[in-house]
């Protein structure tokens, strides 16, 4: 599997992971917990495959990791600035996460799937 | 007149210091071994600097002109990044045998890693070692004397094995015959009897002269012997006793213990069974994969994962973390 399409699916996994927990974090949010879910993963998805490009181009897992933290950051916010019903806004609660999840995006993408990448060892 | 100490020195080194007449003009002693001395010298037809390894006396009666022969044409055999490369052979005026090598610049590895105590960079040293040791042996070539004063490692970290004088080139049956060690070596100095090779780096069958039991696998033995030294600083006792290098050193990881304790087993066949298996083994406990001579309980195999999946470990576990303090965060 490729990098871009190893990022695609890790993207969407973890963006539908990451929009469940909205469920236990805001549970004022319940109603709209199927389209919250299927925005978060369609970030991920978008997200990853740009890292995936990212990590078939430059070969570097401190690079790779924080292009992951500046690309889950930027689709977090892109979803965090939609208000909600009363009109306010989940930058905390949207961006660190998303950001974290970027990083691990950046890290798998180096790690795994075909197209050069870093070293294969942990760490 | 009585002369001092250093005149008598110099008179003796020059009277020592080949003709200079010929191709080759010598610049300064660098080392003296066993063999011969290495010089550092000039090649006036070439214009280069070059290092000259000259056999130690006219004739051959200790086989040391055979030696170094021997040395200049194994060298010149194999071809590999941790070889020196031979340029020529040839008798000065006074008779003495010699051959021209490319000159490295570098320390012995015994001195190059007396300030380094990073093991991980040591292994990588050692590694190199494998791959030249493996080359020669894919060459049918076994080096018998390998010892960190016979490795010589670069300003950019380049590897060379040195001293081939006593290699055993499998299709010629160039051999030492068996018997005892019959001179005792100076400290560091390689034995000239019947049996050649080093104490404490030479494997048992070769030191009992077993001429026909030795093979790669006492190559692998004195390979064990130079990681036991890289992992405890210290050179391994000469009985043939060396064994666990975490009894010297308490801070060797279990399976590097493991490892060279298989290298240096006294049973040939309970060793590993060719340079490149040691080696593996070596590079899989580099990269944090589990070594063939070592079964690791739970407790080390969590903690190799742990230390080998340490950054998307740390990674999860900022997320989690991040996703319980924005559950609990008062709103
Ligand atoms: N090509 C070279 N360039 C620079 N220094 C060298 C070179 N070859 C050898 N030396 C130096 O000379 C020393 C002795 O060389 P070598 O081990 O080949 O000699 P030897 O007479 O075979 O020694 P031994 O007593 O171990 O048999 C080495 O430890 C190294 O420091």
């Amino acid at each position: 599997m490729g990098k871009p399409i190893f990022g695609l699916f890790l993207g969407a996994v973890l963006g539908v992971l990451d929009g469940s927990t909205a469920w236990f974090s805001a549970p004022e949010v319940r109603p709209q917990i199927l389209s919250i879910v299927f925005f978060s993963m369609i970030k991920g998805l978008v997200a990853g495959v740009l890292i995936g490009v990212f990590a078939k181009k430059v070969r570097s897992l401190p690079l790779g990791i924080l292009f992951g933290l500046a690309v889950g950051a930027f689709f977090a916010y892109l979803i965090a600035m939609q208000p909600n019903e009363q009109g306010g806004h989940y930058y905390w609660e949207i961006m660190l996460p998303g950001s974290i999840l970027g990083m691990i995006v950046g890290y798998a993408t180096q790690k795994h799937g075909a197209g050069g990448g870093a070293p294969a060892m942990g760490s | 007149m009585t002369l001092s100490d250093v005149t008598l020195e110099h008179l003796r080194a020059v009277a020592g210091e080949p003709d200079a007449d010929g191709r080759y003009e010598i610049v300064d002693e660098i080392a003296r071994g066993g063999m011969g001395t290495v010089y550092r010298a000039r090649d006036r037809e070439l214009g280069r600097e070059v290092a000259l390894k000259v056999s130690l006396q006219p004739g051959n009666e200790a086989g040391l002109e055979e030696r170094l022969l021997r040395e200049a044409r194994v060298l010149a055999r194999l071809e590999h990044p941790g070889l020196v490369p031979v340029h020529d052979v040839g008798t000065l005026p006074d008779g003495r045998l010699f051959y021209a090598m490319k000159r490295v610049r570098g320390s012995r590895l015994d001195h190059h890693f007396a300030a380094e105590p990073s093991i991980p960079a040591r292994l990588r040293t050692f590694e190199r070692i494998c791959e030249t040791v493996a080359c020669a042996h894919a060459h049918g070539v076994i080096h018998r004397d390998l010892k960190p004063e016979n490795v010589m490692v670069g300003a950019f970290g380049e590897v060379l094995v040195l001293d081939w004088g006593v290699a055993r080139l499998r299709d010629d049956g160039v051999a030492a015959a068996p018997g005892p060690v019959d001179e005792a070596p100076a400290p560091g100095r390689t034995a000239h009897g019947t049996v050649l090779g080093t104490p404490g780096y030479m494997a048992p069958e070769q030191a009992r002269g077993d001429v026909e039991g030795t093979d790669e696998r006492a190559d692998v033995y004195a390979l064990g012997a130079i990681l036991y030294f890289l992992l405890t600083d210290a050179a391994p006792p000469p009985d043939g006793s060396a064994g666990s290098p975490r009894r010297r050193n308490p801070a060797v990881p279990r399976p590097l213990d493991s490892i060279c304790t298989r290298a240096l087993a006294a049973e040939a066949g309970q060793r590993y069974p060719t340079v490149q298996t040691l080696a593996a083994d070596v590079s899989a406990f580099l990269s944090g994969r589990p070594v063939a001579a070592h079964r690791e309980g739970p407790i080390e195999w969590a903690s190799r994962q742990a230390s080998r999946y340490r950054t998307p470990l740390l990674l999860i576990a900022a997320y989690l973390v991040m996703r319980a303090a924005l559950l609990f965060w008062p709103r």
